[in-house]
């Protein structure tokens, strides 16, 4: 089974949930972080050894010998990362989406392969953990490559976590896409409801099955509640704001280690997904 | 004319309440949101729209079944793996580049822009406000967040305003990287939290690589002042100017959940003066003062 953990908004807790949901359950699973622009699983999830991939893509390179200037590659381009100045091909690798197109078309065999690195892929293991998290290269604008590249280390029976990057664009639904089950995490502020209320009609696109995890469960006010009552969306779990929880998170703590409660509580949410996940599968 | 960009790196920073506090201090100004994909600012500054145009991305494509022969050519050129083997594209998954359509001997392809989102020029009670929403699950966020930051300096020099303060989105990726190219300065909200220094320091690098100045501001400062001061000495040592500490308040949440800044919701509290003193210090900070500063012209 695959669980996402996601949320539009930033900053409302799925590093949190899916970190402390990992480390409660005591059997394999892999932890993939797929916020590439920004992960974070690492500073809590440490394992004591980590092996570096570095990861790049198709770029075009110009063997100016054999281009005769057709400009059949800058036409075919979608992205611009070609132009002809004169008799001249200039490639702008960073603009390129790697489709292989100009190679595809050029007549003369002039477009070689170069490559862009998109960034690094880290794995490690910790206790029962294979923690593998995507590091985009400072400067790369394309992050959905990177996760992909993450999700690849998936085979059909593992049990495996995803914490996916905030928003509901590109980089987020790729992060989803492969999940049997997302795990939404809001917190009910007007900021958690707008940004939650985009993500589920992104959930619901995908037809994946969804539950709630709201954080700060005590601060703001009752919408996030109402929404989720009149959307049928289950809420799983209720985190209260607490500075001690606060305090342990900016420590890069877990709070499973804090107390045995929140290890059981972990594990309850963990079941529930699984009922869940299972009703949704009979619904569609 | 100016542009301050506030982004974080982590998202849920604080980026969203202290643009809209700085929208309630700025003068002479005009607002831009840039985090197209969740854009919150307009549910504190209730804009009224006054123009609404469509935001016409990328391409995608879809194979006219009665023209399609079946060669698999198009199954066999995509690098996205977005054509079944029953010759249907996977909007999702469909990177827009055409190769599909160029190759296809039977011309079955159909590739045609789309509407990808909308735009929208709007009026506050803090002045105009240029925004956007992409369409969910959309590509392309980085050319419409082009776009509106080219129709907010479009839109400051018709009306002869000075300075233009844009809210960013979370992370380091393509809709980042488009808010924050020509900028004049940037502003890093970061909290204390060992996420919070870990983003920072690669939002810093990617200022860095793109040559922006920028400017700290430590937001919750005290749910970790130890943290703090870590994040302050990593701020001296990248040689970024910290403009202040901001305190944990609930008062934050309480004037969101009012539609409020905190500028308006408690105009005598000690926060109003904390945030306010830090916006003057990026008023009048050399960053933002100097001649050259200003915004380099938005290409494409």
């Amino acid at each position: 089974m695959i669980i996402s953990v996601a949320s539009g908004k930033g900053g409302t807790g799925k590093t949190t949930v899916s970190i402390n949901l990992a480390a409660s359950l005591k059997r394999p699973l892999k932890l993939l972080d797929c916020d590439v622009e920004e992960p974070n699983v690492h500073l809590f999830i440490k394992p004591g050894e980590l092996v570096s991939r570095t990861e790049s893509t198709f770029v075009p390179v110009i063997d100016e010998t054999r281009c005769n200037g057709c400009r059949k590659c800058a036409e075919l381009c979608e992205f611009n990362a070609l132009a002809v100045i004169g008799e001249k091909v200039l490639v702008f690798p960073e603009l390129c989406h790697s489709c292989e197109g100009c190679q595809m078309i050029c007549p003369e065999q002039a477009v070689k392969d170069g490559h862009r690195e998109l960034g690094t892929i880290e794995t490690g293991t910790w206790n029962h953990i294979t923690l593998s998290y995507g590091r985009l290269r400072v400067g790369e604008a394309m992050s959905p490559p990177l996760i992909s590249r993450v999700q690849s280390i998936i085979e059909p029976a593992d049990l495996v976590i995803i914490d996916a990057p905030p928003g509901t664009s590109c980089p987020a639904i790729k992060a989803m896409k492969v999940s049997d089950f997302v795990l939404l995490v809001t917190e009910p502020t007007p900021f958690g409801l707008h940004d939650l209320v985009l993500t589920v009609e992104a959930v619901k696109k995908l037809s994946i099955p969804c539950g709630l995890v709201i954080n700060r469960a005590d601060i703001g006010n009752e919408d996030v509640y109402r929404y989720a009552r009149k959307e049928g969306l289950p809420i799983l779990m209720e985190i209260p704001f607490s500075r001690t929880i606060a305090e342990i998170y900016s420590q890069g703590g877990l709070l499973v280690d804090q107390s045995p409660e929140w290890r059981i509580r972990f594990c309850r949410l963990f079941d529930s997904i699984a009922e869940t996940a299972v009703l949704g599968e009979v619904s569609q | 004319m100016k542009e301050l960009v506030v982004i974080s790196g982590k998202g849920g920073t604080g980026k969203t309440s202290l643009t809209a506090a700085f929208a309630a201090l700025a003068e002479n100004h005009l607002l831009c949101d840039t985090d197209v994909d969740a854009a919150d600012l307009h549910l504190l500054l209730a804009p009224r729209i006054v123009e609404t145009h469509n935001f016409i991305g990328g391409s995608k494509a879809a194979i006219i079944a009665e023209d399609c022969s079946g060669c698999g050519l198009c199954t066999e050129l995509c690098r996205f793996a977005a054509i079944s083997d029953d010759f249907v594209v996977d909007p999702s998954e469909c990177e827009g580049c055409g190769v599909c359509r160029a190759f296809c001997p039977e011309e079955a392809v159909d590739f045609q822009p789309r509407k990808c989102g909308e735009w929208f020029s709007s009026t506050t009670r803090f002045g105009p406000l240029v925004h956007a929403r992409l369409g969910i699950g959309e590509e392309n966020s980085g050319k419409l967040v082009s776009l509106i930051r080219k129709q907010a300096q479009f839109l400051a020099e018709q009306s002869g305003l000075e300075l233009i303060v844009t809210d960013g989105p979370p992370g380091i990726g393509c809709p980042v990287i488009a808010s924050i190219t020509g900028a004049t300065a940037l502003l890093i909200v970061v909290e204390p939290t060992i996420s919070g220094l870990h983003d920072m320091q690669r939002v810093a690098e990617l200022a860095r690589h793109f040559k922006i100045p920028a400017m700290v501001c430590i937001n919750k400062y005290d749910l970790n002042e130890e943290m703090s001061s870590v994040i302050e000495l990593e701020t001296e040592r990248r040689k970024l100017m910290t403009v202040g500490r901001i305190p944990f308040d609930p008062a934050f949440i309480r004037a969101m959940v009012k539609g409020e800044t905190i500028i308006e919701y408690d105009p005598s509290a000690q926060l109003v003066e904390t945030v306010s003193s830090i916006w003057n210090r990026i008023r009048s900070s050399e960053l933002m003062t100097k001649k050259e500063a200003r915004i380099l012209p938005i290409m494409k």
